[in-house]
């Protein structure tokens, strides 16, 4: 009675999941399929399976377009998010550090300012911040991208509850007494106990910077300053007169998400334990 | 050691590990809202029309045009049914599959877990560039469904979209959900287990009650993305005419500001900051009432 139970019960589970992950994967799984695909074969062929495979054509018609712009998009990309992430990260671990472990005048302003920083979101700055960087002749240039998206207060608030967890304040006490400086038992003692906790940070802001849209897209004119997002864009609503980037958003995108996917198997455990930590203090 | 009110020690380290975040914090986020709001109060006038345009203080004129913006509000009015409809199904599903997960009923949930999640690794842009191919009648794989049911039509579409967010953020949410499940001592089971309680009445009884926490943060980052929604129609506007240029408040703040009218669209941006901060505050104030330590 109880095994028929659980035999059904089990079956149910799978189906639902099963149908769920159909749902996930065939549109990226139809994006690998039409990548590989030429131009005539696009429409003409079955839509979820492999005709003549041509991928490797299709990238290199990618690459070599208007002298592989695409390329300088994705390098533009890694360099956004590359460096604010990691600048964004350090900052965010000192910040939140300094919460957890020290009490100072203005400690709890600065958390809840802070904690406000969290609930705007970074796409109702963006205008603001096109405002301020006009003002000062620095629109259309790297650092109007760069230097907004290295503040993270998500990233400060994360690193306050991972520096409280994993570093244990008579530990602190201790490297006082053997007489290392404060700073210096940060990043020598404090910052390896809270590296997992930092990897976290880091991943999840740089998917955040990976995907900003509105950003880019109102500070930048030029599009050899584009990242990838901003480029495929463009790319897309230029289809209609130029169908022959049909095929290059489509090859593009695909090429686009690979590297984060591939960053996302490598470091699961990372993000795994991460993202709960947000919601359990 | 723990003296009351002591001068505060390591002032030099403390101050080396606040500024930096302090400095670009304040230069890159506070500095920007309050220089909007300046910008919202001024107006531009022109003497006549070949006169040079010029600033002057306008108060809160900038702010009456906001209220009385029919588009503007019609797309407030939007992004509200998206979320009341899209918010509770994406997370009933996140939480349906994080309890399935849990449930112990499934096998290869590894499998599953990372297959949901890889969703969140695609941007916006992409997403909707992708479900946009698949979605227009010619392209779609579907295309028994896409030639009978126009997904990009005026009716439609916001739904097309809500699709798109739901399909990227499931697994995010998914995620969040079950590692909250997993930190949850099995030892509380054990007890509703011996009394006969089946695996959904665990989850109905025990769980769900147990997880609101992290449904909570899951419904506030939701309220957020969901008023900030700009990538996805943007993108569709180039599949579907039905998606104007004022279709999302951001969107409006945008196109506002590509006039360009910055001290309007300024007013815009602090409006929706505003309501923003207020929705997310609100509700997590409403849920919450821990706060630091």
């Amino acid at each position: 009675m109880r095994s028929r139970e659980s035999l059904f019960s089990r079956t149910a589970a799978m189906l639902v999941m099963g149908v769920f992950a159909f749902y996930i994967l065939l549109p990226v799984w139809w994006l690998i399929v039409a990548a590989t695909k030429d131009r005539e074969q696009f429409t003409g062929t079955n839509p979820l399976w492999f005709a003549d495979f041509a991928f490797v054509d299709n990238v290199r018609e990618l690459l070599t377009y208007r002298d592989g712009v695409f390329l300088r998009w994705m390098g533009n990309s890694i360099a956004y998010t590359g460096g604010a992430a990691l600048c964004g990260t350090l900052l965010a671990a000192m910040c939140g550090y300094a919460l957890s472990k020290y009490r100072f005048p203005g400690r709890e302003t600065l958390f809840n300012i802070v904690l406000g920083g969290v609930l705007v979101p970074a796409t109702a700055l963006a205008l603001p911040l096109f405002l301020i960087f006009s003002y000062v002749g620095a629109t259309n240039t790297f650092w109007a991208v760069f230097l907004p998206s290295i503040v993270n207060p998500f990233g400060v608030y994360l690193a306050q509850i991972y520096a409280g967890a994993s570093v244990p304040d008579e530990l602190l006490e201790a490297a006082r007494i053997d007489g290392s400086g404060e700073v210096r038992t940060f990043f020598t003692v404090s910052s390896r106990l809270m590296f997992p906790g930092l990897v976290t940070i880091f991943l999840f802001h740089f998917v955040a910077v990976w995907n900003s849209f509105l950003l880019p897209l109102i500070m930048l004119g030029d599009e050899r300053l584009f990242p990838v997002t901003l480029g495929l864009y463009t790319w897309n609503t230029q289809v209609n007169q130029l169908p022959e980037l049909r095929g290059l958003v489509l090859v593009g995108s695909l090429l686009s998400i690979a590297p984060l996917i591939v960053a996302f198997l490598l470091l699961q455990r990372f993000w795994r334990n991460g993202l709960g930590t947000g919601a359990i203090k | 050691m723990k003296a009351r009110k002591a001068r505060t020690a390591h002032k030099g380290a403390i101050a080396f590990f606040v500024l930096p975040f302090g400095v670009l914090f304040a230069l890159f986020f506070v500095l920007p809202v309050g220089y909007a709001v300046v910008q919202s109060l001024y107006v531009v006038e022109r003497a006549d029309m070949f006169a040079p345009a010029k600033e002057v203080f306008g108060g809160l004129t900038q702010y009456g045009y906001v209220f009385s913006d029919g588009p503007f509000w019609r797309s407030v009015g939007r992004v509200l049914l998206f979320g009341v409809v899209q918010v509770p199904v994406m997370l009933g599903l996140a939480l349906l599959t994080a309890l399935l997960l849990d449930s112990g009923l499934v096998k290869a949930g590894r499998f599953f877990r990372l297959a949901f999640f890889m969703p969140y690794a695609v941007p916006g842009v992409v997403a909707a560039i992708m479900w946009g191919f698949l979605y227009s009648p010619n392209l779609s794989p579907f295309t028994s469904l896409t030639q009978s049911v126009d997904l990009l039509s005026a009716d439609v579409v916001l739904w097309a979209m809500a699709n798109v967010v739901t399909w990227v953020y499931v697994g995010y949410n998914m995620i969040i959900i079950y590692s909250y499940l997993l930190s949850i001592p099995t030892e509380i089971y054990e007890a509703a287990r011996l009394d006969g309680a089946g695996p959904v009445r665990i989850a109905w009884s025990i769980k769900i009650p147990l997880v609101m926490p992290a449904l909570v943060l899951t419904t506030v980052f939701s309220i957020i993305g969901t008023l900030q929604l700009l990538a996805e129609p943007q993108v569709f506007r180039s599949f579907s005419s039905a998606v104007s240029s004022t279709y999302t408040p951001n969107l409006t703040v945008y196109s506002t500001s590509s006039i360009p009218n910055f001290n309007l669209a300024a007013a815009f941006s602090v409006v929706l900051a505003l309501a923003t901060f207020a929705l997310s505050f609100g509700f997590l104030k409403l849920t919450q009432r821990k706060g630091l330590r």
